[in-house]
């Protein structure tokens, strides 16, 4: 038995599973008080950041890693829910409609918004596509800064403030809260909040992934015209494609408005769209760990880099490269050496070994 | 019997180029149809056509019974025309038994939300479709490279991969072009079984093919299409001594 038969034997064994799904399931849940004790409650702010992220990054990886349409303009559905709920829920129009039915309302309207954007885009491909998607993104930020008059609707550039927190009930996401005698911070609250919305979301990518639609996307990134052949409604599927990641990317935006209690135009510019696709490609296009993985990196690592100007101070005396250019230049090559190195990702999918019923 | 596809007048400009000039045909239920021609001569057009790759330009167009107006790819597939492509197009990363279980697209239901919830029904759908896929590549012969990437494959098993796939779809009629081409002798003796099987099985069959003694051998009738028109058509003797046909293919000077 060579080390890699006694690898897969072990990853089939139920219990380990079950004991691996427990112990992760345990970091994630006291992750947040570990963290908060050590590296302070910013950190934590990082950790919600991180979900959020890893929801817009599987978004993404649908109409990317799946269907294999490039798309440049991703962050709009971000800004779309976002907007959606701030709008909705701040002193900007005096309304304050609950967040438990706007994150759905907010994902539901950018899942629209994604198939009206992919609608024109359905005869284009590849390049075409990515500069037309990458306009679609701009115009989206571009009316998000000038819907401002003759009527005021997005309030501009200075953006829309005091957001409503996420409150269920009398439950407020903005308070600590006394859980069996210990002071929960709301932050954490977001965090488990956000936590679980990602596994859902996670659990949904799994699901389509393993499907016939989801066989229907591969097929279309594969060969369109052969898919066709097969049967398969390129248009509807492609516009199927659109809409599921644009309601992923509707949900989190939903999430950041709360979260953040505030919304600008420049939350949502193109370099934005840039990292989630850099998330998807990085970490492994299609493939649901890596993508993950990459959400991960994507935004732990910048946040690390920030205490290089501590380093240097302590090591040197005096900042030599300034740790903002650093994050940049280190990006750059992060990126290259992928490209070089590892080109299909960080962690691909492997040539999956799936046994179905009918062969055993 | 009325026959399962008829064109009456099918006609395709490219241009000034007529790649098809007035086609009719009419293809039997159950036979083998050959269709042959020098290259260039309009064969894949027309198949282009009847899979609704391209619209034809007027020409009428029956099968099974109804007219045919919509002529949209993946509505022919639904209909019950499948096909296979000249420079093989399968699925490349995706795995053998994936490639036919998208060939029962059209023949199944789930959606997203089946999909997600994954209640008893797309369950069931989803194991039948796995288990209807084993059995195709099991009926083509490949069954052991189930799991294998489709790239991997060596080319005489993608050529049955893509008839498997094809065949995922319950087709009426199977549109094969060129299976047999850069096949060795063993590999075409071995399609030519294979595709007097799935005739057997009642599937009807249209084959562009440039082995002759193929043709010759399995189809049960012949047309020959030379700059866009049907030249000829009988039954593969009749074919064979026809002087047009000679013509198109050996040069006027020889015939």
């Amino acid at each position: 038995m060579t080390f890699s038969d006694r690898w897969q034997s072990l990853k089939r064994d139920p219990r380990i599973a079950w004991g691996a799904y427990a112990a992760l399931a345990l970091v994630l849940v006291t992750l947040p008080f570990l963290v908060g004790a050590t590296a302070g409650n910013a950190w934590v702010r990082i950790l919600a950041s991180v979900l959020l992220y890893i929801m817009l990054a599987l978004g993404l990886n649908i109409v990317v890693g799946f269907a294999g349409l490039l798309d440049l303009g991703y962050v709009a559905f971000y800004a779309v829910g976002a907007y959606c709920y701030a709008l909705l829920a701040s002193p900007h129009f005096g309304l304050h409609l609950p967040g438990w039915l706007l994150l759905p309302a907010g994902a539901l309207v950018a899942g629209a918004f994604g198939a009206l954007l992919g609608a024109p885009t359905l005869r284009l491909r590849g390049d075409y596509l990515a500069i037309v998607t990458l306009g679609f993104g701009e115009i989206i930020r571009i009316f998000l800064n000038n819907l401002n008059a003759p009527v005021n609707i997005t309030n501009g550039p200075q953006g829309i403030d005091r957001i409503d927190p996420l409150q269920f009930g009398a439950f407020s996401l903005a308070q600590s809260h006394d859980l069996l005698g210990v002071a929960v911070p709301g932050l954490y609250a977001y965090y488990y909040l956000f936590l679980l919305l990602a596994l859902a979301v996670v659990f949904v990518s799994l699901r389509l992934e393993n499907s016939r639609i989801g066989r229907a996307w591969v097929a279309i990134r594969e060969d369109e015209v052969a898919a066709a052949a097969m049967g398969i409604n390129t248009r509807n599927i492609k516009l199927l494609a659109f809409a599921m990641g644009a309601t992923f990317g509707g949900l989190s935006g939903g999430l950041f408005a709360s979260f953040q209690g505030f919304v600008s135009p420049e939350s949502f510019t193109l370099i934005e769209s840039v990292m989630i696709l850099c998330m998807v490609v990085l970490g492994g296009m299609g493939h649901i760990p890596g993508v993950v993985l990459g959400a991960v990196l994507l935004v732990v690592l910048p946040e690390a880099l920030r205490y290089t100007g501590d380093l240097q101070s302590a090591l040197f005396g005096r900042v030599f490269v300034d740790p903002s250019d650093l994050r940049l230049l280190l990006f750059g090559l992060a990126l290259v050496g992928v490209m070089l190195l590892r080109p299909s990702g960080l962690w691909p999918s492997p040539i999956r070994r799936r046994e179905f019923a009918a062969t055993e | 019997m009325e026959a399962l596809l008829s064109i009456t007048g099918v006609s395709k400009h490219f241009g000034g180029v007529a790649a098809l000039a007035d086609v009719s045909l009419a293809i039997e239920r159950g036979t083998i149809f050959g269709l042959i021609g020098p290259n260039g001569a309009g064969k894949t057009t027309l198949f282009n056509v009847l899979t609704g790759l391209y619209t034809p330009d007027g020409g009428e167009f029956t099968f099974d019974g109804a007219r045919v107006a919509d002529l949209k790819p993946h509505r022919m597939a639904a209909r019950g025309i499948a096909r296979t492509f000249q420079n093989i197009r399968l699925f490349a990363n995706m795995t053998a038994l994936e490639n036919v279980m998208v060939g029962r697209h059209a023949r199944t239901r789930a959606g997203v939300f089946g999909a997600i919830v994954r209640g008893r029904a797309a369950r069931a759908e989803e194991t039948a479709i796995a288990a209807h896929a084993h059995e195709l590549l099991d009926y083509v012969g490949i069954a052991a490279r189930a799991n294998d990437l489709a790239k991997t494959l060596p080319y005489g098993d993608q050529r049955r991969l893509e008839i498997a796939r094809a065949l995922a779809t319950e087709p009426k009629l199977l549109a094969l072009d060129e299976p047999a081409a850069g096949m060795n002798a063993t590999e075409t003796g071995a399609l030519r079984q294979l595709l007097e099987h799935i005739r057997a099985d009642g599937t009807t069959i249209l084959l562009i093919e440039h082995d002759v003694k193929l043709v010759m051998g399995l189809c049960d009738r012949v047309a020959v299409l030379d700059y866009g028109r049907k030249i000829a058509e009988g039954t593969p003797r009749e074919v064979q001594r026809d002087p047009a046909v000679i013509e198109a293919y050996l040069g006027g000077a020889l015939a």
